[in-house]
């Protein structure tokens, strides 16, 4: 046993970067719903981008160590404490067994990343130990985690093992050692309104003129009822020029649907495979985790992205990504 | 990555496909304009061919009425020495592969049989089906499966399939007010379509029977008993032979 929930918070899974391959069989890819805080909370600690993390929501667990360990926070500014001291989030920390590692609820932004070196260790399922809140698999026994609940990790890289053997040293008698470096946040997660760039759906052209406008125009609003399948918005209503009967097909994350009441939906990390409205845009990859970081009532202000801006950043990100690995590796004297 | 068993089909040329972008790592590539067999059709001999020709950078594909989608990570498909747009470059992969798809389709596929207990707690608006449609509640068994139905697509839930072919004198209504919770298994009638509820979840169809087998497995090899292409037939059974976990 590594790790023993004192309290779950709101609704913590494990989660990694999604389960592919299975969309055909009508099985969502799920995975953390911000992708890029999962990839540097992982790098932070030495792992793979892919290694399984853990996915807080709002309020955060409490959890009590009973191992020495490598660990890493990512994502929203949640108020983070161990054994009742504060602990900085985008560097690696290393704690000692007995230590309790406490989150508080989210200052800003809706979601944080807890990563241990080697990984958790959970079954992996089809491909993927991504929690399927819905059809009650992968993660942890399929389910949010609950109070008594013990986590294992998985053996750690010799990366990871050099990284802690350095900062335990550090350490000295603490119970932990945050390291002095750290990454700076990608995503500004700033509460109160955000820029969300959308590339034009299938359907843009099949809205009316003042739809269109009010889209680019006004501000959308995050409803109470948005959760990891899709955040609804309310605002203006957009309405087609004519009502269309369109045949089910895939959709993808970041597809903004609009179902007859005109008030569009953001699909997310838990969507399902297959949907039927019209699409008015899709988030680009590269913005989705400012999606993924949005509370209830927070706004959304939509401008035009073209698709080649959207996959050059996206190739610029994954070299900007790249850099850091390497950077982290540098800084502690890997290479 | 898994694969569904798709039947052999050999000798039929398609006519050129139409694609679109789906967000920043998608294709969608549309085969036909109507839900039909012939669409239908190419859908399956598509999908089957990507599944036997993955290229670098494809991650799934997903078949549906009439499109396949290809999702595919536009970071593997740059090439920085080119400034090909990785969307563009995967069209041209995909229209490439479409001119190598030269086949006839045999009259091939997978007939999976499924046992239903018809009736009783397991079908409590079997009544309602049969009422509504004029018709005795045997007649209302005798033609739901007697049909042969075709799987277009696995969706909405995992292992849901979207079935074709019922027949218009079963056609009811959705209920007014969906149940919150409706059983695995349950075979239900919702307007023009019937199909199988593969995971507990909350529905409005009108529920005329249960099937003891597991449409989704997770974790199996292959999770999903259905894939698109195969075809359904229902077979009746008595509670007892429900009980027993009776097996196709």
């Amino acid at each position: 046993m590594s790790i023993e929930v004192i309290t779950p918070g709101l609704c913590t899974t494990v989660q990694d970067t999604g389960r592919f391959g299975f969309q055909q069989v009508g099985v969502s890819v799920s995975g953390g719903m911000d992708r890029q805080a999962v990839q540097i909370a992982n790098m932070l600690v030495g792992n793979q981008q892919t290694d399984a993390v853990l996915e807080l929501t709002m309020r955060g667990p409490s959890l009590l160590f009973h191992k020495d360990m490598l660990i890493a926070i990512c994502g929203g500014d949640f108020k983070v404490t161990i054994n009742d001291r504060s602990v900085l989030p985008n560097r690696a920390v290393w704690i000692r067994s007995g230590s309790i590692l406490k989150f508080g609820l989210a200052k800003e932004g809706c979601r944080a990343y807890l990563a241990v070196a080697g990984g958790w260790d959970v079954p992996l399922v089809m491909g993927s130990r991504s929690t399927n809140l819905r059809g009650g698999f992968g993660g942890f026994a399929g389910r949010m985690l609950a109070a008594g609940d013990k986590l294992v990790q998985s053996p750690p890289g010799s990366f990871s093992q050099f990284l802690a053997n350095q900062l335990e040293k550090k350490a000295g008698a603490a119970p932990f050692y945050q390291a002095n470096w750290f990454i700076p946040s990608s995503t500004s997660v700033k509460n109160g309104e955000v820029v969300v760039r959308v590339i034009q759906g299938e359907q843009f052209a099949d809205f009316s003129e003042k739809s269109r406008q009010s889209f680019f125009e006004q501000t959308y609003q995050v409803s109470p009822q948005s959760d990891r399948m899709g955040y609804r918005l309310t605002g203006p209503a957009l309405e087609l020029t004519q009502s269309m009967e369109l045949i089910s097909a895939a959709v993808t994350i970041g597809t903004i649907q609009v179902p007859p009441n005109g008030q569009p939906i953001i699909l997310m990390a838990d969507r399902q495979t297959i949907g039927g409205y019209p699409k008015i845009g899709y988030v680009p990859t590269i913005d989705l985790p400012i999606v993924a970081q949005l509370r209830p009532g927070e706004k959304i202000h939509f401008q035009e992205i073209s698709l080649r801006d959207a996959q050059k950043e996206l190739i610029e990100r994954d070299s900007w990504m790249k850099a850091i690995k390497l950077g982290i590796e540098v800084t502690v004297g890997w290479r | 990555m898994w694969q569904c068993r798709y039947s052999k089909m050999e000798g039929k040329t398609l006519p050129r496909y139409e694609f679109s972008p789906l967000g920043d790592s998608g294709v969608m590539v549309k085969l036909g304009e109507v839900i039909d067999q012939q669409t239908h059709e190419k859908v399956i001999l598509f999908s089957e061919y990507l599944q036997e020709h993955p290229f670098p950078g494809m991650i799934e594909s997903v078949p549906g009425f009439t499109t396949v989608t290809v999702y595919y990570d536009p970071i593997t498909l740059f090439d920085p020495l080119d400034d090909i747009l990785p969307y563009d470059r995967t069209v041209a992969i995909l229209e490439q592969m479409s001119q190598q798809i030269s086949s006839t389709h045999s009259k091939e596929y997978r007939l999976v049989e499924i046992p239903v207990c018809y009736g009783g707690s397991f079908g409590p608006d079997l009544e309602v089906v049969a009422k509504q449609n004029g018709l005795s509640i045997e007649e209302v068994i005798s033609i739901h499966s007697t049909t042969e139905y075709l799987v277009y697509m696995i969706g909405f839930a995992p292992g849901f399939p979207y079935l074709g072919g019922m027949d218009e004198r079963l056609a009811t209504p959705r209920r007014s007010s969906p149940r919150l919770s409706i059983p695995m298994g349950s075979v239900g009638i919702g307007g023009l379509q019937t199909g199988i509820y593969s995971i507990e979840s909350p529905g409005g169809w009108q529920i005329i029977g249960r099937t003891p087998l597991r449409l989704f497995q997770a974790g199996e090899s292959s999770p999903s008993l259905l894939c698109a292409g195969d075809k359904v037939r229902f077979r009746p059974i008595s509670e007892r032979e429900y009980d027993n976990g009776e097996k196709v």
